[in-house]
């Protein structure tokens, strides 16, 4: 799960779908596991799978033009439930970036704390990638942590991205937040005693 | 200095007595007064806590209560579906190794948890509130900062009390004015949603303020907050006032005498300064809102009962998200929704499963009788609420005109128990969501208040509530 980022260059699956809720990228009858491991197989259940578990032809992951580390997703991504879940299945089906032009609040913290990188992009960006897919499914982007860019290869257009600066070390050094908070244990108590 | 600087919103002043300290990012240490725990969302940060070697930090602030997997039937057996039974017997053994408060099924304080925070005491006014459930923002309507968190974050919560987190922007949304008769909570929140969108409010804590807000009681301002989240809100709350100290006073775990006298000194202080300033604000007025229901595949997709479903966005991309919700829903723009024929009726959930609820919704079907074409799931949010709905007699009242209770939990709120819609089928649902597949797969949701619940209980077709408001 802690995995160090830096620079990432990929093809990209393309979700040209607004308002997608985590009870798409993984739905509640799929959330019974104790565990961390296997949600990749159901991300995306019903849209991947028709009602008897066969493939959906017309849906993207099952498209062999596209493939890649990068998903890239319409505005307003993982709305809905606060479920990690939804996280999980998207690291452990191999994503390791997220880029839309809108994420909500409660997944993309999910994300950053599975070592799964939303990068929000302007509506033009994102507009112009997914033509670009479109285009040529090989159409590469690179994500820059350090430098915090966002190119298309294609078109050679980049942005630069925002992130929490604390989020970004704890990215690159693959740290999380209870690694942290265990250091500051002595403020916790502190506080507590006011 | 501008003098506007030094007014705090309420927001504010919880927050910034919560801070522990700074990270030196965006990110600051904030100290959690109470937190809950289900079955779902904290066996993976109960692991997390063996593989560490930690304990619970503070055992005290923790409670637990098994809802999303439990049947509302038969809750005596044991469950019958062995992955939902196993996530139940890791909460408990979970409970059980770390020292934690566990209201066990059949205990006379389980429920959805978000129904039994405010009806124990535990949730109380100021307090710094989470769990690992996005509705947790319903304890706002006590006036305390709740709202959900992931499964590291329950884990990090576990393991030191404390939450890294930015702080949101503030919003204000007033509703000004009186709602009209059969006009509910639940139709505010939905009217709101509607105008705010699915990720209108996304980045920003909402507080709720207006005249239409101060007359909502305790239960219909925890309908409004639980809500929060269907505009991609971090949080909703409303100022405590006269009408949450009295809710409050005499609940078990709420502080008693002296001590609660002393809370309320501090309670009281909890409002908005005159003149604090919002990041955001909104206003609606409450005479413009009529019983709603949405028509799409998300909360934000409502109309009016009576209006008409609108046309598609000009917008590219959502225009082929808009059509792809009316093709699941199999609605077409411009059609009138009201009087389409209605297979189920679910009233409950951590939205509207508390007593109100079933006040109302038998205020409406009292000395009528069901449609025989409805399957009617009629399920209390706890065991509390069911007791008092037998104390009232409602229980009489609702099996006179057709209607079966069930035992507590989440129901068909998200098919991880038995209750699920059959695909293909139509419910009007009294929770939160109408994503696709949230009540089952293929199944097709539409959220209402349990005034049009009910009304549609009694016709088989979606119906609007006021008609038999004026026959009484």
């Amino acid at each position: 799960m802690k995995q160090k980022f830096s620079i990432i260059r990929s093809t990209c699956v393309p979700l040209r779908v607004e308002n997608v809720d985590t009870d798409q990228i993984i739905p509640a009858r799929f959330l019974k596991s104790t565990s961390r491991e296997g949600f990749g197989e159901n991300l995306f259940r019903d849209w991947r799978y028709d009602s008897d578990g066969n493939p959906n032809p017309d849906f993207v992951l099952n498209n062999p033009s596209y493939g890649g580390s990068i998903l890239v997703a319409g505005k307003n991504f993982g709305c809905g439930s606060s479920r990690e879940h939804a996280a999980w299945a998207i690291a452990d089906y191999g994503f390791r970036i997220v880029i839309s032009s809108f994420f909500a609040d409660i997944h993309k913290n999910n994300e950053l704390n599975n070592f799964v990188l939303p990068v929000t992009v302007s509506e033009g960006f994102l507009s112009e990638l997914f033509d670009a897919i479109q285009r040529n499914p090989k159409t590469e982007v690179t994500v820059d942590l350090p430098r915090q860019t966002v190119r298309n290869e294609a078109t050679g257009r980049e942005e630069t991205f925002e992130i929490n600066p604390y989020k970004k070390i704890c990215l690159e050094q693959g740290l999380d937040d209870i690694d942290y908070l265990m250091t500051r244990r002595a403020d916790i108590e502190a506080f507590e005693k006011k | 200095m501008n003098s506007a600087l030094d007014k705090k919103t309420l927001f504010d002043k919880i927050w910034d007595a919560h801070v522990v300290g700074e990270t030196g990012g965006e990110s600051s240490i904030l100290y959690i007064d109470r937190h809950y725990c289900h079955e779902v969302t904290s066996p993976q940060a109960f692991d997390g806590l063996r593989k560490r070697g930690l304990k619970v930090f503070r055992k005290d602030r923790t409670f637990c209560s098994p809802d999303h997997n439990i049947p509302t039937k038969h809750q005596d057996r044991p469950i019958s579906d062995p992955v939902s039974r196993n996530q139940v017997e890791t909460l408990r053994r979970n409970a059980g190794e770390f020292g934690l408060r566990l209201f066990d099924i059949q205990d006379e304080h389980n429920g959805i948890i978000h129904v039994i925070g405010p009806e124990t005491g535990l949730t109380l006014p100021g307090q710094t509130l989470l769990c690992g459930d996005s509705h947790t923002s319903t304890h706002g309507a006590l006036g305390c900062i709740a709202f959900g968190i992931g499964t590291s974050e329950v884990e990090m919560v576990l393991a030191t009390q404390c939450l890294l987190q930015s702080k949101p922007k503030t919003m204000r949304i007033n509703v000004e004015g009186n709602l009209a008769p059969g006009v509910t909570a639940k139709d505010v929140a939905l009217y709101i949603i509607a105008h705010m969108t699915t990720g209108g409010a996304t980045g920003y804590f909402v507080e709720y303020a207006g005249e239409a807000i101060r007359s909502l009681s305790m239960e219909g301002r925890m309908t409004l907050c639980n809500m929060s989240i269907e505009m991609g809100a971090r949080g909703g709350m409303v100022a405590p006032d006269d009408k949450t100290f009295e809710y409050v006073k005499g609940r078990e775990f709420a502080p008693k005498g002296e001590e609660f006298e002393n809370a309320l000194k501090y309670w009281k202080t909890l409002k908005s300064d005159e003149g604090a300033c919002f990041d955001m604000d909104v206003a609606f007025q409450a005479s413009d809102i009529k019983p709603r229901v949405t028509f799409g595949t998300n909360p934000g997709m409502g109309i009016a009962i009576d209006e008409f479903v609108p046309e598609a966005p000009e917008d590219k991309a959502a225009a082929s998200s808009y059509v792809k919700a009316l093709d699941y829903m199999g609605f077409k723009p411009g059609q009138k929704i009201e009087g389409s024929p209605v297979d189920y009726v679910f009233l409950g959930s951590c939205t509207n499963g508390r007593i109100e609820d079933f006040r109302a919704f038998a205020s409406i079907v009292k000395g009528r009788h069901k449609a025989e074409s409805v399957t009617a799931w009629l399920v209390p949010g706890s065991q509390k609420v069911l007791r008092q709905i037998k104390e009232e007699g409602l229980d009489r009242v609702l099996e006179d005109a057709g209607f079966e209770l069930r035992e507590p939990g989440c129901s068909a709120c998200l098919a991880m128990n038995d209750d699920k819609i059959p695909e293909g089928k139509l419910c009007v649902s009294t929770s939160n969501r109408n994503f696709e597949g949230r009540q089952g797969p293929g199944a097709r949701t539409i959220l209402a208040s349990p005034l049009v619940a009910a009304a549609t209980a009694l016709t088989g077709y979606l119906t609007d509530p006021r008609i038999f408001l004026s026959q009484d």
